[in-house]
């Protein structure tokens, strides 16, 4: 086995990730953890001033109730978010990451985030709920108070980056801690905590990506998000749950540039290639999703089926019509010199949306010679990612809180702590917790404040350190290095390293689970369409892929984690298939079409469906579980 | 739109333990060639060109060329990031320049206070409430909403 020196950490608390929800647990938790003099443990994979997926920077705060300067309540939150998602949502979650949203936002502005204010110091909303932002600097600021925090805690508290987390240490049924490896030294960690908070994020490059040249990195979702939230919850034995809601943005052809400013500032259409507005000719389509259908907005993903309908007749390519958005905004300026000016400040704010958090549409616009006001772009959907705190769904299966269950849903909603998975200590935040969409950012830094609370109540009721047995640690060790033995061991065998029939490196295994996903699963080469035959091919695929992976080699540290992560998308991939074919309708039409079961059918399917893999049988489960409506 | 290395100007950060670029880059992609003292990218088709490491580079010896499976070529995109705003240089294929100054952040680097100024309420300090240890204060509204029954 390489030669790896063990470290061992042991605290009370350990947060894995670094992004918006951790950042939001550690600002928390360090306050109380300084009360109960408890031990805080943060660990991320890369540097916590840019890594996850807000590194870029964003334009917008996607989730501001404005409780004060709109009276608006979190049952109006849940209202939206029951509709965006079909019915499949879980309103104690949404509506209590609602209530907590404002107090991240108000706090952010003063660590310095600059928040957009009109003449009268009012916040700038860019649509219902989202508010504009100088959001260059986003991440460095959030994750600054975070780190301010835990230094706080002087000895008590400490920060590991650059370490990949691998896999959860178990103590029987309660979780123990985690083990990982170091990308920069031959150091294996092992961390031995008395409740984790899970935060590494969403997945991507699970399904094959549209652009597989040097654009193969362009992703919507950043490639540095691969599936270990839901890897380190699945294999610790947590109930999972909406694995099959996965999100399809429709965005900027290519460069993937954001489109919310367009539609909600700037106020846009999008038409086809022959003039039609899909939102408008294709209207009648929506009564076929009813009642959901009928509401506005109109669900994301029927927004993205009506689009989608188009080119399938070959009405494509579609096109943001922004040469028309800011003619009309610029004609409604009557004085000349007035005019001149909002069209200038309209066209900055269009870039800054770009250069705050998609830089290479600003580069494909300038590639292009694109002036946007004579001109319409086109856009296309993404490839479908997992990100459960966006407008996908997937993620553990968490408790609520307990002030707001109702008598019946108390018995299924709620096992003690707020935020914790079905297994004991293992707390769940952002796109690691299913079922509550639409939180994003500021959202997901809320959730994490919740978690963080909740956990260390748990610690203060379980103060005894879950017990760790070295064997198991030895053994996990030896599985995670096993790819840089296999390289070293028969490297010498052939004229090309990449080409070796006893191993497979990790670009070829992602590249052989994007293609079966891709064409098997409903990504974008079969326009998302898939049916119960294809999918059990997936699975028959998937699990010769599982079996290579034990062939899986690694020349480097850096290799290693790529091995590791596509592991980790792998499972993901493998949750996602299960939890599909198992949903025998079609509910989310932009998002996946199940071509044999094409009706939603509310009478039977208006449920979750969870899944759960066994760690001792290594087996999967998948279920229903009802859904509780507790907001009117 | 990988990143890459313009191999005059970069100086393998003078040759300290880490290098600007690859300390911050969220994909782990950039490396210090030890012999030239020159960083690289190891796997440009895996960069998300967030840039990160461009606006961090001490040398101003990193910049992004548009992915070269489909953005036309000609164009550049360059930040010059200080420590309240940034100015964006956009030079477009036909040659014609913009240039974008935006606000990056309202406060000293480094002051962010963890509570913001917001008091613990005594209601929160019970770690079984669901109030956090800013609230109700930092929501602005007298209490936090709760589900009447
Ligand atoms: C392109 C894009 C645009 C968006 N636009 C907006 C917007 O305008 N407004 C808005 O409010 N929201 C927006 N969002 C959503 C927002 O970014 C997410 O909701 C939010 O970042 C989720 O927080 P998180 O903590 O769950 O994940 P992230 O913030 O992504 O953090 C994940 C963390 O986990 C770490 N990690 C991952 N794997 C491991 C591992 N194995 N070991 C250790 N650490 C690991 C990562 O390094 C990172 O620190 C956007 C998202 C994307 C992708
Ligand atoms: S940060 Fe700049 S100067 Fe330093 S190693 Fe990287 S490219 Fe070279
Ligand atoms: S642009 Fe971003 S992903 Fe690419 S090398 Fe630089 S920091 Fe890494």
């Amino acid at each position: 086995m390489a030669a790896f020196e063990t470290v061992e950490v042991t605290t009370d608390l350990l947060i894995i990730g670094g992004g918006m929800a951790a950042c939001g647990a550690a600002v928390e938790a360090a306050y109380w953890a300084k009360k109960h003099n408890l031990k805080v443990a943060l660990v991320d994979k890369a540097a916590m001033d840019r890594s996850g997926a807000v590194a870029m920077g964003l334009s917008a705060l996607n989730q501001y109730l404005g409780m004060k300067a709109k009276g608006r309540k979190p049952e109006d939150y849940v209202h939206y978010v029951r509709n965006d998602l079909m019915g499949i949502t879980r309103d104690d979650l949404v509506y209590d990451i609602a209530r907590h949203v404002d107090g991240s936002v108000h706090l952010f502005e003063k660590w310095g985030l600059p928040i957009w204010k009109d003449k009268d110091g009012n916040y700038v909303f860019e649509g219902p709920w989202q508010l504009m932002i100088n959001g260059e600097s986003y991440k460095i600021v959030i994750s600054e108070a975070a780190k301010n925090a835990i230094a706080q805690l002087g000895d008590n508290g400490k920060i590991y980056e650059r370490i990949f987390i691998t896999e959860p240490l178990m103590d029987g049924d309660r979780i123990a801690g985690a083990v990982g490896f170091s990308v920069r030294e031959e150091k294996f960690y092992v961390f031995k905590a008395k409740a984790v908070v899970v935060a590494m994020g969403g997945a991507v490059h699970v399904f094959r990506p549209r652009s597989v040249g040097e654009g193969l990195g362009r992703s919507w979702y950043p490639p540095f998000n691969t599936g270990s939230s839901a890897y380190f919850t699945m294999k610790a034995g947590a109930e999972m749950t909406c694995q099959e809601v996965r999100f399809i943005p429709v965005r900027f052809k290519d460069a993937y540039g954001p489109v919310g400013a367009w539609f909600l500032l700037f106020k846009s259409r999008a038409t086809t290639a022959l003039g039609g507005d899909y939102m408008v000719e294709r209207r009648p389509e929506l009564q076929n999703w009813a009642p959901y259908g009928l509401v506005k907005p109109v669900p994301a993903n029927l927004r993205n089926y009506l689009m989608m309908l188009d080119q399938k007749e070959g009405k494509g390519p579609t096109y943001m019509r922004t040469e028309e958005a800011i003619g009309n905004i610029v004609s409604s300026v009557p004085d000349e010199k007035e005019r001149k000016k909002r069209l200038k400040e309209v066209e900055s704010e269009a870039w800054e949306d770009f250069l705050d958090m998609t830089i290479s549409q600003a580069l494909l616009w300038a590639g292009s010679d694109i002036a946007p006001e004579q001109r319409a772009s086109e856009m296309q959907a993404c490839e479908p990612y997992f990100i459960g705190s966006h407008s996908g769904a997937s993620g553990a299966w968490i408790s609520g809180p307990e002030d707001l269950q109702t008598e019946k849903s108390k018995k299924e909603y709620f096992w003690g702590y707020n935020g914790m998975s079905t297994v004991k200590g293992l707390f769940c935040a952002g796109d690691a917790s299913g079922a509550s969409s639409h939180k994003f950012s500021d959202g997901s830094h809320a959730e994490g404040r919740i978690r963080a609370k909740s956990a260390l109540a748990y610690i203060v009721d379980n103060p005894t350190q879950p017990k760790v047995e070295a064997a198991a640690v030895e053994a996990l060790k030896k599985q995670i290095l096993k790819p840089l033995d296999i390289f070293a061991q028969f490297k010498g065998q052939t004229d090309n390293p990449d080409v070796n029939e006893n191993y497979i490196r990790p670009k070829q295994f992602m590249f052989r689970l994007q293609k079966l996903m891709d064409e098997y699963a409903g990504g974008a080469s079969t326009m998302f369409t898939t049916n119960k035959p294809s999918l059990e091919t997936a699975i028959e695929l998937l699990k010769l892929l599982k079996e290579d992976s034990e062939k899986l080699a690694a020349e480097n540290l850096h290799e290693l984690m790529r091995c590791w992560e596509n592991i980790h998308r792998m499972w993901q991939a493998e949750s996602h298939v299960r939890t599909m074919l198992f949903r025998e309708e079609t509910r989310w039409p932009g998002y996946y079409f199940r071509a044999d079961t094409p009706k939603m059918n509310n009478d039977k399917w208006k449920v979750f469906v969870n899944c759960k893999w066994d760690p001792k049988t290594n087996k999967w489960d998948v279920f229903k579980r009802d859904i509780i409506q507790i907001v009117e | 739109m990988p990143s890459y290395v313009i191999l005059e100007k970069c100086d393998g950060c003078k040759g300290q333990d880490k290098t600007a670029c690859q300390h911050i880059c969220p994909n782990d992609l950039m490396v210090l060639n030890k012999a030239t003292m020159k960083a690289y990218n190891r796997d440009p088709a895996m960069c998300w060109e967030c840039m990160c490491c461009v606006k961090l580079c001490p040398q101003q010896a990193m910049a992004i060329r548009g992915y070269a499976d489909f953005v036309p070529m000609g164009a550049s995109v360059t930040p010059l990031r200080g420590t309240e705003d940034i100015m964006w240089t956009v030079k477009f294929r036909n040659k014609s320049l913009k240039r974008f100054r935006f606000p990056t952040r309202t406060t000293p680097e480094g002051s962010a206070v963890p509570d913001g100024g917001f008091k613990t309420s005594p209601e929160a300090e019970n770690l079984k409430s669901p109030l956090l240890f800013t609230e109700p204060e930092s929501l602005r509204v007298a209490a936090l909403p709760t589900l009447k029954k």
